[in-house]
């Protein structure tokens, strides 16, 4: 499902005093089976972005096409069920969210208010639980007595078990260690493409972003500051740097031995593994002079 | 940095109700007047539990806490929490004023702070961490960053020879955390702070005096930042990760690329590179 956000703007309280402006003129184009990373400081515009992706908000001014259904401030919107089931979001620390008797009520709980039957809903969650890399016999019981990776695997599983076409996630890894970080994002990644779906990431982790991306989008002051593929973004990482923003590990050590040796790599390296072997090379040439 | 203990833990061990395994246990250290240590882990391998013991949110089962020579219980808890201070995660979790300056007051009001005291050490607190000129801004027009500094500003008002970051610094964007972690470098600085940060960021480890690595509820290892890094894959083993420079260090050596040592900073081993690649 294809969605596309046309010359967007919003404000929250519009004509009232209390009247801000979170967002304006944002265009972005998210074609069927995209991995977009939205990245941004806090206050940037992301998580308003975010809202529009599944109607939550309707625009104060432009256009949100998701599927057939077109968003405008204009147009009294009915039916946005349908949205809400095809674009599942994955909020922040989305385990504070769980609240059935067991796990498999809980998961059960989206689909069955979309009016999918109980049998279904249930066939759906033993599938969910699979793909969050958590055994079946889990679903029986209560979500509050599960560590809190476990958690936050059973609240995205709830999210999968609406079968959506495109997943919207709000910095899924907060407060996670290094390894829950790895192991989520790299389920995501796999889900993305066995399951085809379009995948939105919010995140504040450049690595994240430049491993898992094929499009990122940088926002600045509720605008778009660039939008790219990871290698047209971080090619010129100055840009980043000036608005406070973090860049990759490896492009900023690219950047510290450019700046050191005075000289300019052919390429932005956008892995550890590449990173080395430019610089391996060129210590090497040193030593041949 | 002093070699005098000013906390104490001997032999700690605590479990939860509900839990079959212990959160943590037979756990002994000692933290020293003025240092930086940094509490590395795994989710669930008792980091939090050890704020939690430190701050008398609970208590051992077995072992003890000393907090100055203190023994920290029931009776002693409010003299103890005026010398540690805590800064949690969640920004929005901690604000409890409706303006700045009435957030910062709340601890010392809780004290009973004379007030003339109190107007004094709100200010000079909110100086300290750089958010004097925010005092009557509601906390929601406050960034991840300001919010957590109006935080440490409210627990160094209350004047503590500890600060306790319980992962204080995961929910901020990058400029936020550098916000938190400077003002916080400075009041060690300045005022001979002692700070104890629980974290997941092993850059942020680096730049500590000491580290001290959890694992399942034990003290699995102690030593300087130089030393916790040679322990190489076994902190990805343990759910952790390497930083940075030490990663690229060893990938170069393994490209044939001889270095002296692996490297903390990525400046010494730019410098280091650039030597090799000079003199050769």
């Amino acid at each position: 499902m294809d969605i596309l956000l046309q010359q967007v703007e919003y404000r929250y309280q519009a004509n009232t005093p209390f009247e801000r402006l979170a967002i304006k003129d944002v265009s972005i184009d998210i074609p069927s089976g995209t991995f977009l990373a939205i990245i941004g400081h806090t206050g940037s515009g992301k998580s308003t972005i975010l809202q529009h992706l599944n109607a939550l908000l309707k625009p104060t001014a432009g256009k949100v096409i998701i599927g057939d259904k077109e968003i405008t401030s204009e147009k009294k919107q009915k039916n946005l069920k349908d949205v809400r089931q095809k674009v599942g979001i994955v909020f922040q620390f989305p385990e504070h969210q769980l609240f059935e008797e067991t796990v498999e009520r809980d998961i059960c709980f989206g689909p069955m208010n979309f009016g999918i039957s109980e049998d279904e809903a249930k066939r759906r969650a033993r599938i969910a639980i699979r793909q969050v890399g958590l055994s079946e016999d889990i679903l029986a019981k209560s979500p509050f007595d599960l560590s809190g990776g476990q958690m936050r695997r059973v609240a995205i599983a709830g999210v999968l078990a609406m079968e959506p076409d495109v997943i919207v996630l709000d910095e899924p890894t907060a407060g996670l260690d290094p390894r829950g970080r790895k192991e989520i994002m790299e389920m995501f990644h796999a889900l993305h493409q066995e399951r085809k779906l379009s995948t939105v990431l919010v995140t504040h982790s450049m690595e994240d972003a430049s491993r898992y991306a094929d499009q990122i989008v940088i926002m600045h002051h509720g605008e778009v500051y660039k939008k790219g593929t990871p290698e047209e973004i971080f090619s010129s990482p100055e840009g980043l740097m000036e608005l406070g923003l973090d860049v990759p590990e490896v492009v900023r050590f690219q950047q510290k031995i450019e700046k050191a040796f005075q000289m300019n790599f052919p390429k932005t390296c956008l892995s550890v593994e590449q990173l080395t072997e430019e610089i391996a090379a060129l210590v090497k040439r040193g030593e041949q002079r | 940095m002093s070699m005098k203990p000013l906390v104490q833990l001997n032999n700690v061990s605590f479990q939860y109700d509900i839990q079959e395994n212990y959160a943590l246990q037979d756990v002994s250290f000692e933290i020293y007047e003025g240092e930086w240590l940094a509490i590395v882990g795994h989710n669930g391998s008792g980091k939090s539990t050890l704020a939690k013991l430190l701050n008398g949110l609970q208590y051992p089962q077995e072992g003890t806490i000393t907090v100055d020579g203190m023994l920290l219980s029931e009776e002693t808890v409010w003299e103890t929490r005026r010398m540690i201070g805590m800064v949690f995660q969640n920004p929005d979790n901690q604000f409890v004023g409706t303006t700045v300056q009435d957030d910062v007051a709340f601890g010392l009001e809780n004290n009973g702070i004379a007030r003339d005291d109190m107007i004094e050490r709100v200010n000079s607190s909110l100086n300290k961490v750089k958010m004097a000129q925010f005092l009557d801004q509601e906390p929601h027009h406050l960034s991840g960053g300001q919010k957590q500094r109006v935080a440490i500003a409210g627990v160094i008002a209350l004047r503590p020879s500890v600060i306790i970051l319980d992962e204080a610094t995961s929910m901020l964007d990058p400029r936020g955390r550098e916000e938190v972690l400077e003002t916080v470098r400075e009041l060690k600085e300045t005022h001979n702070m002692t700070v104890i940060s629980i974290t997941h960021d092993l850059e942020e480890a680096a730049k500590a005096d000491r580290i001290i690595v959890m694992n399942k509820g034990k003290l699995y290892r102690e030593g300087t930042p130089e030393e916790i890094f040679q322990m190489d894959e076994e902190l990805v083993k343990l759910g952790l990760d390497i930083p940075f420079p030490v990663k690229m260090s060893k990938l170069l050596k393994e490209q044939g690329i001889s270095l002296s040592r692996h490297f903390l900073s990525e400046e010494e081993l730019v410098a280091e590179l650039w030597t090799s690649y000079y003199n050769k």
